[in-house]
């Protein structure tokens, strides 16, 4: 009996001593992307799994993604050895949490990210990692109803509210999808899409009587709009259920509808407005926390994670494109063929006017969100007048610009000092 | 060890837990929500009671509370008599009747959603039995009363369970020679309800009022499964501060004043039903 005890004690003994050597070897890569379970699987058992370093993917929501990663940063220590998160998280943390990344000599093809990858300071904070926008999506029986001589690949929102008009009115239901749910990305299309088509900005002209007319027409558009909406996170769900058949979202929030029914959807870019085809791209990078426990092993893995064999295998798990030259190969998941040609005809378009993702608003970035979303909700749903809507949520806006003193970015003209709210 | 010593040293555990994981925390919440760059101040009370929803979600906690915790002091007073009144199988029933407690609340949500959905058990119901031709919305933003009774049944389901087993308690510990006197003066059940059980019970309704209605406050993940953004109450903006903006001072100060709402409620229950000086059962 004794000598029974004796050997499991040894034996627990042991397993004890491994799972600390495991967890002391493996780099912790804490990430906010590529969090639903098939993508982690990808992510762990295809993208990481050719690193010369164990890695530990553990994707977490925001919050405590966030929650974890301050709390190392105030006790000194830590764990976490790779960051990978959207630009806007990163933005909302003290760049002095972040290590400087210079000396790794890695960069995106893009200047302009990065530039936004420095937060505001003299070294990168982070290096791009990957990068998506936001298409349109449509589900092919919607097709037929295409107002006479509209191009689906160069559609205005008038088009566009026509052609739902046109749906509904043949289909007796509202199907256009919009991802207005708590988790959806609505005050993305606000920024990036509705803003820049109508008046050229987004903080200067966020009262404008451009404005005005923006949201007159989004309020067209919600007609025709499926009122359950403000329960759609993801377009992706809504496309396969038949609930919608006109869509927005983000390219990785669709991609689920195309790589199981490739043949049944197409996506197209978004629509044009009076100042052009507003559209904005999503970037994330990887970063290491300054407190992290082995810096040369998270340096290692953040080279791996830039390398082009990588990046495309990056690109098949998640749907997020690479930020450096890579040829695609042929065999690409349909999802990832048919949002990438979308998004390479949007850009490409004559009458494209890209935005910049908002940059220099620090930990202010949620509240900046806030202030679409709040818009929405009021002009929207509760159907309050535009005009003293926007007055009210301006102000809001204006303080959120002069306690970050952010200047303003593209498709705003430039500013000396903080964006003004015009 | 000495007799006198003795309560202290055993509640001391519970004493020392307390401190640890709820008075130093509060604390520090409290630190958090007084707290600005410039030392004390009351910015962040300002900040979030100046905010467009905070009025909308205060009065849509209180009525939630007005409408849900009457209905289920009702039903559990109701279920709570029919369980003392059986001779077989009370404890099956109330087995059953308790199963709602052992579900979490987000799941609660959850399944009230499965019922209420465009494709739920209620749409493809009456859609089977021909009462309707296509799938309808029942919550959405157009329909915000159904909202409201969806979220507010799915309450009463979860929550009614609380309140049922320390009545049935409390009704258990009402002499029978009560009941037996009256019956003798020829008091009809109704009477002997209002005049020996509800006057007996104070201290019971008391506990399962104050209980219930601090939860009630609390609400948060039933409202977020069924409504969304729909039905914004004032546990869900905490959230959306702390986690969708980072501002906890924000989420803090709501925080304390959703505990200052229960403390003054509860204040006002144990007044209202408070058992007279000298008075026993």
């Amino acid at each position: 009996m004794k000598l029974r005890f004796e050997l499991a004690g040894a034996v627990s003994g042991i397993a004890i001593v491994c799972s600390a050597v495991a967890a002391q070897a493996d780099v912790l890569f804490w990430s906010t992307q590529a969090r639903p379970a098939e993508e982690a699987q990808a992510m762990r058992e295809v993208v990481l799994s050719g690193s010369d370093i164990a890695v530990d993917y553990q994707p977490n929501e925001t919050g405590p993604w966030l929650t974890r990663l301050q709390a190392e940063s105030q006790a000194g220590s830590g764990t976490i050895g790779l960051l990978g998160s959207l630009h806007g998280d990163f933005a909302a943390l003290d760049p002095a949490m972040l290590a400087p990344l210079d000396d790794l000599g890695l960069a995106a093809s893009s200047e302009t990210f990065n530039e936004l990858s420095k937060l505001g300071t003299d070294t990168m904070k982070y290096i791009p990692w990957m990068q998506a926008s936001y298409v349109m999506a449509a589900n092919k029986k919607a097709l037929p109803y295409l107002p006479e001589g509209a191009d689906i690949d160069a559609l205005t929102y008038d088009q566009l509210i026509e052609w739902s008009a046109n749906v509904q009115e043949g289909e007796g239901r509202p199907l256009f999808g919009f991802p207005a749910g708590p988790k959806g990305l609505k005050h993305r299309f606000f920024q990036g899409y509705l803003y820049p088509s109508y008046t050229d900005g987004v903080v200067r002209t966020f009262a404008s009587a451009e404005a005005e007319a923006a949201w007159e027409k989004f309020l067209e558009l919600w007609e025709h709009t499926n009122p359950a909406s403000t329960n759609f996170s993801f377009m992706q769900e809504q496309l396969l259920s038949d609930d919608a058949w006109i869509v927005f979202d983000h390219t990785s929030r669709l991609a689920q509808a195309f790589n199981e029914r490739p043949d049944d959807f197409v996506a197209f870019p978004a629509p044009a407005g009076p100042t052009g085809r507003g559209f904005m791209p999503v970037l994330a990078g990887l970063a290491i926390p300054a407190t992290a426990a082995d810096m040369e092993s998270s340096k290692a893995v953040l080279d791996y994670m830039m390398q082009p064999e990588t990046q495309i295998a990056t690109l098949r798990a998640t749907n997020f494109f690479p930020v450096v030259e890579v040829e695609l190969p042929d065999d690409l998941p349909p999802a990832v063929q048919a949002t990438g040609a979308a998004i390479a005809t949007m850009s490409a378009a004559e009458d494209a006017n890209p935005g910049l993702l908002p940059a220099g608003l620090g930990d202010q970035g949620g509240e900046f969100d806030r202030v679409f979303v709040d818009t929405f909700e009021r002009i929207v749903l509760a159907r309050q007048p535009i005009r003293a809507v926007l007055d009210d949520q301006k102000t809001r806006l204006n303080d959120i610009m002069q306690e970050t003193g952010a200047p303003c970015w593209a498709p705003d003209a430039a500013s000396e000092g903080p964006c003004p709210v015009e | 060890m000495n007799a006198r010593l003795l309560p202290y040293v055993l509640i001391l555990p519970v004493t020392v837990f307390l401190c640890i994981f709820f008075l130093y925390p509060f604390v520090l919440v409290a630190q958090q929500a007084f707290g600005s760059d410039t030392g004390w101040s009351l910015d962040n009370f300002r900040d979030v009671v100046s905010h467009w929803k905070f009025s909308i979600s205060l009065w849509n906690t209180l009525l939630l509370a007005a409408v849900v915790v009457p209905v289920q002091l009702a039903l559990s007073l109701l279920m709570a008599t029919m369980v003392s009144k059986m001779k077989r199988g009370r404890d099956l029933v109330l087995y059953v009747w308790t199963i709602p407690l052992g579900i979490s609340d987000l799941a609660a949500g959850i399944i009230w959603l499965a019922i209420f959905e465009q494709s739920g058990f209620l749409n493809s119901m009456m859609h089977g039995l021909g009462f309707i031709d296509a799938p309808m919305n029942f919550i959405s933003y157009q329909n915000m009363t159904m909202v409201f009774i969806a979220i507010a049944l799915a309450e009463i389901w979860r929550a009614t369970a609380i309140m049922l087993v320390i009545l049935v308690a409390g009704i258990g510990l009402i002499p029978k020679e009560y009941y037996e006197a009256a019956e003798v003066f020829g008091a009809s059940p109704w009477k002997r309800f209002l005049k020996i059980t509800l006057p007996l019970l104070r201290p019971s309704l008391q506990t399962a009022l104050v209980l219930r209605v601090i939860l009630a406050f609390e609400v948060f993940a039933v409202v977020a499964a069924l409504g969304g953004t729909l039905f914004p109450v004032l546990m869900g903006e905490t959230y959306s501060y702390q986690f969708d903006l980072s501002n906890s001072g924000a989420a803090a100060a709501i925080a304390l004043i959703i505990l200052a709402i229960s403390i003054a409620s509860t204040l006002v229950i144990l007044r209202a039903l408070r058992v007279p000086k000298g008075a026993t059962i």
